[in-house]
């Protein structure tokens, strides 16, 4: 009984992945091969304002993700969040149509989503009932307040949104927008949040086994509430930068945006289960659908559609992909 | 160790559930640096005890000292925050976090409010190193075995400052290496000065490690003795009991004719059938009309051998003939179609659907049979069923019952008259009495002794030796996964020679000491 059999186990080569990251190393070559094929096919794509532009154009989608990904990271989900993204923006148009100073209506903003996602997590938390349904419901009501709140579009000429739109921040000789910046801190601080905080840790031992977790003495309800609560201030945030995207709040838009957001965080490689899965993934994630997009758009001959029937094919193979991985773990 | 004051008392704990008084006053005491075995047999009162000790129940009477302090704790954590952690089998870790992770979440080491991952896995490389684990730390918990998640789990409970450990059956599925290394941790955390709780049902560890036994029966206390005193004669003596038997002798119902039963051809032979890791190779040949006893302790190997001949566990070594010619039984269908039936032990999970009726539960296995392109017709399904449920006596005879609301002895035969219908040749019962009232135990043993009288071979498994005894014809011994003993019941045989052999059957093949 002088060595240990059990630890038998010699050094880990340095080619040797950890499995926890081949998904997200997956998605990473994916995009890599993506990137490479617009590439060579178009001269233009090269220009590297296009990968800008991406950032541009899916900046809010990445906001949103950012939270989803906190959601599924427990093992749940949230139906809500395109709802709540266009409730943000249409509130926000409302007010500002009615005179109220930008700042307050950016206060006024940024609570509304938090307020649902804390009522939708404690109604999960308390009576013990599938986030599906719970965020469904949120979905719903959201979705019907914009509309009750206006039928129709509502533009925004306010003069902070409107520099706030246009500004072009210039990076040499190409440009990115406030949305852009504010995108990149929300996955900044995520990504600290979900390493470096007990919260980040909590989230993800949920995900492992909610009721280990709880025998471990981690406040299990509390971090439950918490995750959807930062999923309403990422969808409110998103919802900001799309007003300022799009300059009007309009009653159907971001419809089944919930569903690109589930997308684009499982092809980044979080675990649907819970428990696996890294901000920086989602961020991949969000980038494979922009190239997706913009690579459709150069083609010109493709019906956007393509888009929809691409993701489709990509989120089977990611689906399966963690299956196998998940498979050689045991 | 009298001169010391124990870290735990459990003075007259009673626990009651509907209908059952689980505990019965029973008194428990742990001291400091010792490793304390807690024996009994399926439903002793053993996890009740424990659950009521860590919180999980609320006592109905009797008091819990912990350092002289009366305690009583509303759940685990509160357990575990007063130094009262408990391990369980089947490990409460995360598996998907880092080795490091599991054994501090919730309370890393942290730097200007970040968690501090390079202290984090120093320390936790530091603390299993004091346990002689030499493991990557930050590797997944899952990537690793059974018996070193159970190590991790025991380090962080050891680090979260438990004064008192309950390991509740670490040691079932690991192999006997892994139970060499959780037996030197437990004699180090021991020596330490931790007080260890050990549940387990394999006599050879307890003898191995445990200071002193406590043995608890029908949610009685029955004694606490040093190790070095209880003979292991003894200890089965006191987990099985010797309870006068309020049933009646069913002697003479049973035909005991064992020459004739030997002299025909075995129905089935297993000769060094085994399987590794559940149970050893053993040679056993079954006759028609020939009841065997399966005896053993809980865990022993009894349900293991009763899988092998129904093919929901593969064999990987030894044969199997059948009527004489040799046979392979891959899976429950192919054993259906050879007459083998199998009543499982669990018959709520493993045997019968409750949302459906009586009726649909019995006509099952026979529709199985049959293939679901052609199906029973109603006029013979209703015949049967009544033919079935008026021989068994089911109570209420209504067949549209569904089977959920029937009390476990009806529900018990309803399984029977499922496997009865296809008139199998070799029918096994896995603890076919367990849990249900002695009418209908009574009904269940004539029922057996007449299959039998009819032609038909019975295994049964009980952990009753009384009911081993009146029923079976040939009595078979398991000890820790092994068959250590075939007995002719002739009336030399009783409890006591059964007992022994269960208590003392490894012996001869040298114990292996841990």
């Amino acid at each position: 009984m002088t060595t240990t059999p059990l630890a038998a186990r010699g050094p880990r080569a340095w080619w040797r992945v950890p499995q926890r990251q081949v998904p997200v190393l997956a998605t990473l070559a994916l995009l890599l091969v993506m990137y490479g094929i617009g590439v060579s096919q178009y001269r233009a794509f090269s220009n590297i304002q296009v990968v800008f532009n991406i950032f541009i154009d899916n900046g809010f989608l990445l906001v949103v993700a950012v939270g989803m990904t906190f959601v599924i990271l427990t093992g749940g989900i949230d139906l809500s969040v395109g709802s709540v993204v266009a409730m943000t923006a249409m509130v926000s148009a409302s007010l500002l149509g009615d005179g109220v100073h930008p700042a307050l209506v950016l206060l006024i903003a940024l609570l509304i989503g938090p307020t649902l996602g804390f009522a939708m997590g404690c109604v999960i938390h308390f009576f013990d009932i599938q986030p599906f349904i719970v965020t469904l419901a949120g979905m719903f009501f959201a979705r019907g307040m914009c509309t009750w709140i206006s039928s129709t579009s509502i533009p925004i000429t306010d003069g902070f949104w409107t520099s706030a739109a246009q500004e072009r921040i210039r990076i040499g000789e190409n440009f990115v927008t406030v949305s852009v910046l504010v995108a990149l801190a929300v996955v900044a601080v995520a990504a600290y949040t979900l390493a470096y905080t007990r919260l980040g840790r909590n989230v993800y031992a949920i995900g492992g086994n909610q009721q280990s977790a709880l025998l471990m003495g981690l406040p299990v309800g509390r971090t439950k509430i918490a995750v959807y609560t930062i999923s309403g201030l990422c969808s409110a945030i998103g919802g900001i930068l799309l007003s300022f995207y799009t300059l009007s709040g309009a009653p159907l838009i971001a419809v089944g945006m919930e569903l690109d957001t589930i997308a684009a965080v499982v092809i980044g490689g979080t675990l649907l289960t819970g428990g696996s899965g890294y901000v920086f993934g989602t961020l991949l994630g969000v980038l494979v659908l922009g190239v997706i997009q913009t690579l459709i758009t150069f083609d010109g001959s493709l019906s956007s559609w393509w888009t929809k029937i691409v993701i489709g094919g990509l989120l089977f193979a990611f689906i399966l992909l963690q299956r196998l991985v998940g498979i050689r773990k045991k | 160790m009298s001169q010391r004051h124990p870290v735990l008392t459990m003075t007259a704990i009673s626990k009651i559930f509907p209908g059952v008084r689980a505990l019965n006053g029973v008194d428990f005491r742990l001291f400091p640096g010792e490793v304390h075995a807690l024996m009994g047999e399926n439903g002793a009162g053993k996890s009740t005890l424990i659950k009521v000790l860590t919180g999980v129940y609320s006592t109905d009477a009797g008091t819990i000292t912990l350092d002289g302090q009366q305690v009583s704790f509303a759940g685990p954590m509160q357990a575990t925050a007063a130094g009262v952690s408990t391990v369980y089998q089947e490990v409460n870790l995360l598996p998907n976090l880092s080795v490091a992770e599991n054994i501090f979440i919730g309370r890393e080491p942290r730097r200007l409010g970040s968690v501090n991952w390079r202290e984090m896995r120093r320390r936790a490389k530091e603390l299993l190193a004091r346990i002689d684990l030499h493991i990557d730390v930050t590797e997944l918990l899952g990537s690793y075995s059974l018996a070193v998640q159970q190590m991790v789990a025991i380090a962080r409970a050891v680090d979260v400052n438990a004064r008192v450990l309950i390991l509740d059956e670490p040691t079932s599925s690991l192999d006997a290496d892994e139970v060499a290394q959780l037996m030197r941790i437990m004699r180090q955390l021991r020596d330490d000065g931790i007080a260890i709780v050990f549940v387990t049902h394999f006599l050879d560890q307890v003898y191995g490690i445990a200071d002193r036994i406590t043995v608890l029966r029908n949610g009685r206390l029955v004694g606490e003795y040093p190790t070095a005193e209880l003979p292991q004669i003894a200890l089965v003596e006191k987990m099985i009991g010797k309870e006068l038997d309020a049933l009646e002798r069913l002697d003479s119902e049973t035909d005991r004719d064992r020459a004739a039963i030997a002299a025909g051809e075995p129905f089935v032979a297993a000769d060094g059938l085994g399987r590794t890791g559940s149970v050893a190779p053993f040679s056993l040949t079954i006759h028609a009309g020939e009841v065997v006893g399966l005896a053993g302790l809980l865990g022993s190997g009894r349900t293991e051998v009763a899988r092998l001949f129904f093919g929901a566990d593969r064999a990987d070594q030894g044969r199997l003939a059948v009527d004489g010619a040799p046979a392979t039984i891959r899976n429950p269908v192919a054993a259906i179609d050879r007459g083998v039936a199998f009543c499982s032990e669990n018959r709520r999970t493993e045997g019968l659907v409750g949302e459906l009726s009586v009726r649909e539960n019995i006509i099952l296995a026979m529709q199985a049979a049959r293939g679901w392109l052609r199906p029973v017709p109603r006029r013979k399904q209703d015949e049967l069923v009544e033919r079935y449920i008026k021989a068994l006596s089911i109570r209420p005879a209504n067949p549209d019952m569904p089977v959920r609301n029937l009390s476990g002895g009806n529900q018990q035969k309803v399984l029977l008259a499922r496997w009865l219908i296809t008139e199998p040749r070799l029918l096994i019962l896995d603890e076919p009495t367990r849990g249900i009232d002695i009418g209908a135990k009574t009904e269940i043993q004539r029922l057996v002794a007449q299959l039998s009288d009819g032609g038909m071979a019975v295994l049964f498994i009980s952990a009753e030796l009384e009911e081993v005894l009146r029923l079976s014809h040939k009595v078979v011994v398991m000890r820790d996964r092994r068959l250590v003993a075939q007995l002719d019941n002739d009336d030399t045989l009783d409890a006591d020679r059964v007992m022994r052999a269960i208590a003392s059957g490894a012996e001869q093949e040298g114990l292996e000491k841990v």
